[in-house]
């Protein structure tokens, strides 16, 4: 690659691989990097959490309460303020990411095994076995995923893992829907026909033919559910059955913060915005792959 | 079209049949109703005369069956709460979310179908990008959180609307707007999606090219064929607006179903619960069945499927 190439054209026409293009549309597209630098920064603080958070985001300063951020005239010692109980607010927002990305990340995860299972089954085979799979799909969507979330986290507490396990459960039914079709068009392919003449088993025609080619739309489902887990997360911890105190999750703090509305509205505003920053970080992450996978570009 | 009906409705019955027993079975899932009706203090006589009176000591089938019958007659016990008959505070609660989920549905589609066709009429323009700008950034505004901003700004700031109840209609507004925006961006993307593809079409061309006029062909030809799916994915967000109405009537301390679910669910309320979530769903496969029964009328070919 020593060598100059004047012409545009010839520069586009000699790269190498595919991705290295990907690569090349993944830079152009200003959605995804925006929302990809954004992304990774909110997991790098949250890996760095211990690192990064000035104060133990559990301690109490009964002293210090309610102190106001820097930017309302408070002073460098508390940068975000202090909450009610005299907590660090930059402290507990840090740690806070913690909470939302791994939800986002193991709750999407559960349900992309779970929807990804059926949409695929049900795609290749069509028949009863998709008729099984839209029934499973049209039940899941009957049911009202926030008050079912709600009982259960009442029912079996609220810990960590209930509030993942519960979303993971409950929001499978796009993965399904979204790879059912997916699948429905690969399955159409001349591999796949000719991978079956091939003898090759079921599992290692959808393990390996179907799959790698229902993978984008995969990915981008993953991202959009990881924005739903986390929206969700913090909503139910707002109404008081999601993660509970004092766990620091954003939507705790907004919930704490929401007895104080009235005096001091940055303890809501605060931690809203960096669900808010983060939420559109994702979803513009994934209509970005969506742009920059899919053959014909926008629309 | 009779046998296309008879089908969906077939299906609607199944689920909601299975949907019942999963209501049902939130019950025993939370481990023995008799202790939570007793109280974790109470003597074992206690907790064994509690599960025999509310005849928790039958078959689990047997107590389904039973529940069930009783729901059909509109009958869902009473509340361990609120001691109240349970069909009876729903009845109570339920206008207030009908309002408020008609309200926000009129509203997302008032502002999502103009926005969706300007959007697909002048694609990659300004108003394009506009148009996509509010669907992403609303996407992303948690609805909680939202509607906290709202009563600052305009409740507490400004003073225009009253930040709880609905004494008055102004009451309605803000909710309306809470609950409406959530559904605002997928409507529009899928306006957008379907005019673009309609307005490529050769009758549209042809409309055009005999001399009609850009608005007629716009909102007579297309916007009528473009607007098919949109009535499938309209039904599905009302469902889903009924169930989400628990945030929105927390937050303006409005009286209605959902709220009465919170209420149900954070006091372990288990009749109320169950009829609540049972009802959410019914609301939901009623929805989408007159959205189906609704798109066969618009669109024959779908029929013959």
């Amino acid at each position: 690659m020593t060598q100059t190439i004047s012409s545009p054209a010839l520069r586009d026409a000699a790269v190498d691989s595919p991705f290295r293009l990907l690569m090349r549309k993944a830079w152009k597209h200003r959605g995804f990097m925006a929302g990809f630098l954004v992304v990774s920064t909110v997991a790098l603080i949250a890996l760095l959490a211990p690192l990064l958070a000035p104060y133990d985001p559990y301690k109490q300063d009964l002293l210090a309460r309610m102190a106001r951020p820097v930017f309302l005239g408070g002073e460098w010692k508390h940068i975000l303020g202090t909450d009610a109980l005299g907590r660090d607010y930059l402290s507990r927002l840090i740690y806070g990411a913690r909470v939302s990305l791994m939800i986002g990340l193991v709750a999407a995860a559960i349900s992309a095994v779970i929807g990804t299972t059926l949409g695929v089954l049900g795609g290749y085979f069509g028949g009863k076995v998709d008729a099984v799979v839209m029934f499973l799909v049209s039940v899941r969507l009957a049911l009202p995923a926030t008050l079912v979330a709600l009982a259960v986290v009442a029912l079996f507490g609220g810990s960590l893992t209930v509030v993942i396990t519960v979303l993971g459960l409950l929001l499978w039914d796009r993965f399904a829907v979204v790879l059912r079709s997916a699948t429905m068009q690969v399955r159409q392919a001349d591999y796949i026909a000719a991978a079956e003449v091939l003898g090759a088993s079921l599992p290692r025609i959808l393990w390996k033919d179907v799959l790698p080619n229902v993978m984008n739309a995969l990915i981008v489902i993953m991202t959009l559910e990881m924005a739903h887990a986390i929206i969700l997360e913090a909503a139910l911890s707002f109404l008081g059955l999601g993660v509970q105190p004092p766990t620091p999750s954003w939507g705790l703090m907004i919930s704490e913060g929401k007895e104080m509305l009235l005096f001091e509205s940055w303890l809501i505003t605060i931690p809203g915005i960096a669900l808010f920053v983060l939420l559109l970080a994702i979803n513009l992450l994934g209509d970005g792959i969506r742009d920059i996978t899919a053959p014909e570009g926008r629309n | 079209m009779f046998k296309y009906i008879m089908m969906k409705l077939g299906m609607a019955a199944l689920v909601a049949l299975t949907v019942s027993f999963i209501s049902f079975l939130l019950l025993f899932m939370a481990g023995d109703p008799a202790i939570s009706i007793a109280g974790e203090s109470a003597t074992h006589e206690v907790i064994e005369k509690v599960r025999h009176e509310y005849g928790f000591d039958r078959p689990l089938l047997v107590q389904y069956v039973e529940w069930c019958g009783k729901a059909l007659t509109g009958d869902f016990g009473v509340s361990y709460y609120f001691k109240a008959p349970v069909s009876q505070m729903i009845a109570e609660r339920l206008p207030v979310t009908m309002t408020v989920g008609g309200l926000g549905m009129g509203f997302a589609l008032l502002l999502a179908i103009p926005m969706g066709v300007l959007a697909a009429a002048f694609p990659n323009t300004i108003i394009d990008r506009t148009a996509l700008t509010v669907a992403v950034v609303g996407q992303a505004i948690p609805s909680f959180w939202f509607g906290l901003i709202l009563i600052v700004i305009f409740s507490v700031q400004l003073g225009l609307v009253p930040a709880s109840g609905t004494r008055t209609w102004t009451g309605y507004i803000l909710p309306t707007i809470v609950l409406g925006y959530y559904a605002t961006p997928a409507i529009m993307r899928l306006t957008r999606a379907g005019m673009l593809e309609v307005l490529s079409a050769d009758y549209i061309r042809t409309a055009r090219a005999k001399g009609l006029g850009w608005r007629v062909v716009m909102f007579k030809h297309a916007l009528r064929n473009a607007i098919i799916p949109v009535v499938s994915l309209a039904a599905v967000q009302l469902g889903f607006m009924f169930g989400g109405s628990v945030v929105v009537e927390t937050i303006f301390a409005l009286h209605g179903a959902g709220f009465l679910a919170w209420e149900s669910i954070s006091r372990n309320d288990l009749p109320t619960m169950q009829a609540l979530i049972l009802i959410f769903s019914m609301f939901y496969i009623v929805f989408t069945f007159l959205a189906d029964i609704l798109n066969a009328w618009l669109d024959p070919r779908l029929r013959a499927a």
